[in-house]
């Protein structure tokens, strides 16, 4: 539980989750966002087929904290493209993560890319919940670039 | 607008329109961090510029893909266009899932056009506490037009009516409760109605229902309210809509008084007021004392009526009467 303050709202993480590339199966994705949701987060949900573009404006405008990628045929080998497009624009802090299908030799080569973590398919519920909640505390701690002064 | 030269940092990025500073405004503004005052007293002398349109009704009228299509021709008049989409919180985890972008996908990836979305954080009203500073915050970065889309319950009438400038009530045909719903008091702050999903059958008939209850209403002597029928999927009415707001917009800027965002005074004073609300709530829920136990009891038997316990309860529960 996250304790209740009475001036300011706690903390709630913000997670994006989506899909990129030419894949449409969007059930697992839908699954996390409830899942996220049920934990207390604030799930931007968007439709499968985005460009990175669109995700990295989406990043920015929503100020998330955390991408959560659902991948179920080749899509994740499109998340180096994005991991480089974020830092292009100074967003590294915000912690990216890949759900689905990845062939073991593919998950090394996405935490290579600054992916913070892959789940498989089968995945515990509560495992998921609780390493997304803590990169979002991590990605939010991380993120100085602007203060209001 | 043009930033003054002791302006900090922030609030000349800020002005500038930076889409990353006015992101980062906005969390702050909806989490109430230390430093949304700055911000507020900040961007003051910036604000009251943009045009506020505010679109509400019931859950999947059609709101969001409506939006979509009447964005669509701000952004080809060249304008810069901001969206707040308020979607529920879930009362049991206080999450929730904002999926109001899904219909939105077509212009969201344009320069001009900035949308967020906002979970209400089960703030009653349909907004969520920080959506009018939120809209002020996007006035200042140089959005021309902001639009907000309320989540689709009952009671956000007053408070649209508050914030935006234009308050477009959408409905959709066929739905008897839909109406009723429009009955219940949102009829009275339409600035607009829309009929739409106007491609399904059905739709002249709802049209003919609105009107007939709209000639129930008084009349004021500037604006009679219009009912429009749209196809938000289709694209048709929008342009008709738009132009609509347009004159609206026109009308009321002739006017003084209850223009701009309408009573500034008015809205701090309810958003003050329902903030208090839940302070006492909460503190009341919380209260183990001897006392409430007392009142509660006498109310069961029937020996206190509601009024009494109530006075007794607020007196007890507000620190400076202590
Ligand atoms: N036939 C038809 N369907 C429409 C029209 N506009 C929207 N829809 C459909 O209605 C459903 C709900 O649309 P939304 O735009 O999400 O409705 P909303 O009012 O924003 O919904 P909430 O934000 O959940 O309250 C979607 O399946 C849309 O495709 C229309 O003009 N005609
Ligand atoms: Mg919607």
């Amino acid at each position: 539980m996250i304790e209740e303050k009475t001036t300011k709202e706690a903390f709630k993480p913000r997670v994006l989750v989506t899909k990129i590339g030419l894949d449409g199966h969007d059930r697992g994705s839908r699954i996390i966002a409830a899942w996220l949701r049920d934990a207390g987060m604030e799930v931007i949900y968007t439709a499968p087929w985005q460009e990175i573009s669109t995700v990295v404006k989406l990043v920015q405008e929503e100020d998330v904290d955390v991408i959560g990628l659902s991948s179920l045929a080749t899509d994740h080998l499109l998340v180096p493209k994005l991991m480089t497009a974020l830092s292009e624009v100074g967003y590294q802090h915000v912690k990216v993560v890949v759900g689905g299908i990845v062939p073991d030799a593919d998950e090394l080569m996405l935490l290579d890319a600054g992916v913070s973590k892959v789940f498989h398919t089968g995945s515990a519920k509560n495992d998921v919940i609780e390493a997304i909640g803590a990169l979002a505390n991590k990605a939010r701690n991380s993120s100085s670039s602007i203060t209001f002064n | 607008m043009k930033a003054k030269n002791d302006d900090k940092p922030w609030l000349v990025r800020l002005l500038n329109g930076e889409r990353t500073v006015l992101a980062k405004a906005i969390s702050a503004l909806e989490n109430e961090t230390d430093e949304a005052s700055t911000i507020i007293s900040g961007i003051y002398p910036y604000i009251g510029k943009a045009l506020v349109v505010g679109f509400t009704g019931s859950p999947g009228v059609g709101k969001s893909t409506l939006v979509n299509s009447y964005i669509a021709g701000l952004c080809e008049e060249g304008l810069r266009v901001g969206v707040i989409a308020v979607d529920p919180s879930s009362p049991l985890s206080g999450g929730a899932i904002l999926g109001d972008r899904i219909r939105m996908a077509a212009h969201e990836h344009l320069e001009n056009v900035f949308i967020r979305s906002l979970a209400s954080r089960c703030h009653v009203g349909g907004l969520s506490r920080a959506t009018a500073r939120i809209v002020d915050v996007m006035d200042a970065a140089g959005m021309d037009v902001v639009v907000i889309e309320t989540v689709g319950a009952g009671q956000s009438e007053v408070e649209i009516a508050e914030i935006a400038h234009t308050k477009v009530v959408v409905c959709s045909p066929g739905l008897g409760d839909d109406i009723q719903a429009i009955k219940a008091g949102i009829l009275e702050i339409a600035d607009i109605l829309v009929v739409n999903k106007c491609d399904l059958p059905l739709a002249a008939h709802t049209v003919r229902q609105l009107k007939s209850m709209l000639s129930l209403r008084d009349e004021s002597p500037e604006w009679s309210t219009p009912v429009v029928s749209t196809s938000a999927l289709e694209g048709t009415g929008v342009v008709e809509l738009t132009e609509i707001i347009k004159n609206h917009e026109k009308m009321s800027s002739n006017k003084k008084e209850g223009y701009g965002k309408g009573k500034p005074q008015q809205r701090v004073l309810r958003l003050l007021a329902n903030s208090a609300a839940d302070e006492i709530k909460k503190a009341l829920l919380q209260d183990k004392s001897e006392e409430i136990s007392t009142i509660c009891d006498a109310v069961l038997k029937g020996e206190m009526i509601f009024s009494d316990a109530i006075q007794r309860l607020i007196k007890g529960s507000l620190p400076c009467k202590q």
